[in-house]
């Protein structure tokens, strides 16, 4: 089990948690928000240049961190994705990475979308 | 939160990650270190002494895990909590946390609720590290203080427990080696009389209660052998005192030796402690054993301090031990016991302290270093010579008598068996500025016209009675016995002192209420004036007298002595 399972599939983002944020950040939320899709812009680059080195280990430690991120943040789908790219790495298994790898870059693109509308509002 | 704001370090590569629990904490009211790799963060904790640490475990340059490390050997003593920010996956990787040195993990999403209800918990564990430290620092201070004061106590002790004339030529003795205060105390001192006064106590338990029971027991004993009291009365004054000051329970074994070397006599009195030996001239070893109740149990009333009179003669030795000597336990359990003593003097070789030393030494290994053994040993020389020229134990008094004076004193009735009146007169005597040094021969003076008014001129007693050994247990019993039927009777001093160009003329009568004697007769002739001739002194101890004085004379039927003793400045 995970930390913040989400509800469905469907659900992106934890409300209820990004409520909790917004409560603690204050006026520092949205800079909190842009950090956080600057660093995971980063740090999907640096998961494709890990695969592209063939190096299970970076592309562990890569996922892990940009897990944690997703998970603080609000983000639990984004999050689980990472894990099993995380336990992926671990075991040596690159051969199907790459796919991951587009699977969050997909997901982290739907993230970003929401949490603009999010701070539309 | 009343409780005042914690100093937190926060070790997490992850901007985003790092400014919501940064929030956070500064929302809960704390103040918050950065850093955003592990040796930036072991730099920052070694700056800043935060009082609690989250870290994450992954982090570049140095990991959670090392830099935890790092920490705990900074911190030393103090008590830093090193809190693990994770991801909550599997439970390995938690325990790996805490294995390296982790005290607790922070999963994310973070909390509030959880974080402020975890950093509260670690606040009170902190606080209980504080109060065990400043606890076990205090006990520390505490106990060096005790140990420095014990040094100082021992330092005492010792000088006190084992003092005296305890290193003259004659004596010998073996103490346990003074680790602790062992209760076991051995004074000895030279009576002004030129005898000596030996005191072997073993103080029930160990430490400081044992070894306070010392000091005052010692000032008596030195106090008042030093002003001529007899060995009966200073046991009664250390019983009374012990009485008085050890708590129910407690009291203190002994044995007193008295010693008259002129008379080849000694006096014993023994409470408690195993049996005493006199040893000698291939006699059957004549034993002293324990007749008494310890000091410090029996009230004044009830206390009997009665000493018995013992011969012994040049070469002989007076054996006094604690029940250590007799506790000794070999290998195989065995106790060293009475057996062991009586065996060991039987052996005739070599003296006896050393044969009974070096049987308790051999029998077991550790008697030698045991904490509670003491073994004492008197020989019995001719000369009571050595007691010359020691330490005058009593110091002199601060104030300055007078020089003429006179006064008399009469010890009537039944005080004559109950009184000892020679410490009274001695005192008045060396109240004399610049007499004190003649002490002694005061003292033999006064006890040798007591001694004669009362056990020859009041108690009829026969001196030569005292010439075997049937005889002088005889002459010490019936001395007593009549005693306690003593009647009317009297004894009367006159003493008078006067100063002269190079001291002093000091003039002692003493008169009793006896028969009388014919002085002619037991003494040989008398000139008119009462005078005796030169060989009449062999008996009663005159000769004694005659050498001391300028002066002595025999009158009223011989119930009237008066000697003139004449003094220097030294």
């Amino acid at each position: 089990m995970t930390g913040s399972t989400p509800e469905s599939d469907a659900d992106h983002l934890d409300n209820d948690a990004l409520a909790e944020l917004q409560d603690v950040m204050e006026d520092e939320f949205e800079l909190l928000i842009r950090t956080f899709v600057t660093d995971s812009r980063e740090r999907i680059h640096t998961l494709r240049q890990a695969l592209a080195d063939a190096d299970a280990d970076a592309l562990a430690k890569a996922a892990h961190s940009f897990k944690g991120s997703s998970i603080n943040i609000g983000a639990p789908k984004l999050g689980a994705l990472c894990l099993a790219l995380e336990r992926a790495g671990k075991a040596g298994e690159l051969s199907g990475a790459a796919d991951r790898i587009d699977g969050i870059d997909a997901e982290f693109a739907i993230v970003v979308a929401e949490l603009e509308t999010l701070m539309a509002r | 939160m009343s409780l005042p704001p914690l100093r937190i370090l926060i070790a997490e590569d992850s901007t985003s990650d790092r400014s919501i629990l940064r929030r956070m904490l500064i929302r809960l009211g704390h103040e918050v270190i950065e850093a955003a790799d592990g040796v930036a963060a072991v730099a920052a904790f070694q700056e800043t002494t935060p009082d609690i640490v989250l870290l994450d475990a992954l982090m570049p340059r140095m990991d959670g895990m090392e830099a935890a490390r790092r920490m705990r050997a900074l911190a030393g003593e103090r008590l830093v909590p090193l809190i693990f920010l994770t991801s909550l996956t599997d439970a390995a990787d938690l325990a790996r946390c805490l294995d390296a040195g982790g005290d607790d993990f922070l999963t994310k999403p973070y909390n509030r609720v959880i974080i402020d209800a975890k950093l509260n918990a670690f606040r009170r564990m902190q606080r209980m590290h504080d109060t065990l430290s400043e606890q076990r620092d205090l006990i520390h201070a505490r106990n060096q203080q005790l140990v420095d004061e014990q040094a100082v106590a021992k330092q005492v002790f010792d000088n006190v427990a084992h003092s005296g004339c305890l290193d003259a030529p004659n004596i010998h003795y073996h103490a346990s080696p003074q680790s602790i205060f062992n209760g076991d105390v051995l004074f000895a001192t030279p009576r002004p009389d030129g005898g000596l006064v030996v005191f072997l106590g073993d103080f029930t338990g160990h430490g400081l209660p044992a070894a306070i029971g010392a000091m005052p027991v010692a000032e008596i004993f030195y106090g008042m052998a030093g002003k001529g009291f007899g060995g009966a009365e200073i046991l009664r004054e250390m019983n009374q005192k012990l009485c008085r000051i050890l708590p129910t329970g407690r009291f203190c074994c002994g044995a007193m030796i008295e010693v008259d070397f002129k008379a080849g006599q000694v006096r014993a009195w023994n409470g408690g402690l195993p049996d005493g030996w006199v040893l000698g001239g291939g006699r059957t070893p004549q034993p002293i054993r324990s007749r008494f109740l310890p000091l410090g149990i029996l009230p004044a009333d009830r206390f009997d301090g009665e000493m018995e009179a013992l011969r012994v003669r040049p070469g002989d030795q007076v054996l006094l031990m604690t029940d250590g000597v007799l506790d000794c336990v070999d290998d195989a359990g065995n106790v060293f016991g009475e057996a062991g003593v009586r065996e060991a003097l039987a052996d005739k070789e070599g003296p006896p302290f050393e044969r009974l030393l070096a049987a308790a030494s051999g029998f077991s290994a550790d008697a030698a270093s045991s904490d509670d053994l003491t073994l004492f040993a008197l020989d019995v020389t001719d000369d009571a010579g050595w007691t010359r020229g020691l330490a005058d134990t009593v110091g002199p008094s601060a104030l300055t008598g007078p020089l003429d004076w006179r006064c008399e004193y009469e010890l009537q009735g039944q005080s004559l068996a109950d009184f000892n009146p020679l410490p009274l007169l001695l005192h008045l005597c060396l109240e004399v500025p610049g007499l004190r040094p003649s002490s002694g021969e005061i003292y033999t003076l006064l006890s040798e016209m007591y001694n004669n008014a009362l056990e020859h001129g009041i108690l009829g007693l026969p001196s030569h009675w005292k010439r075997n050994p049937d005889g002088f247990g005889h002459y010490y019993a019936e001395r007593q016995r009549r005693l306690q039927s003593v009647g009317n009777h009297r004894v009367r001093f006159a003493l008078q002192h006067e100063g002269t160009a190079q001291g002093g003329r000091l003039r002692i009568a003493c008169e009793d209420s006896g028969e009388g004697f014919d002085v002619a007769a037991v003494l040989g002739s008398l000139s008119d004036d009462g005078r005796v001739s030169e060989p009449a002194y062999a008996g009663r101890g005159l000769l004694l007298l005659k050498r001391l004085t300028t002066d002595l004379s025999f009158h009223q039927n011989g119930n009237r002595v008066e000697i003139v003793y004449d003094w220097k400045h030294t």
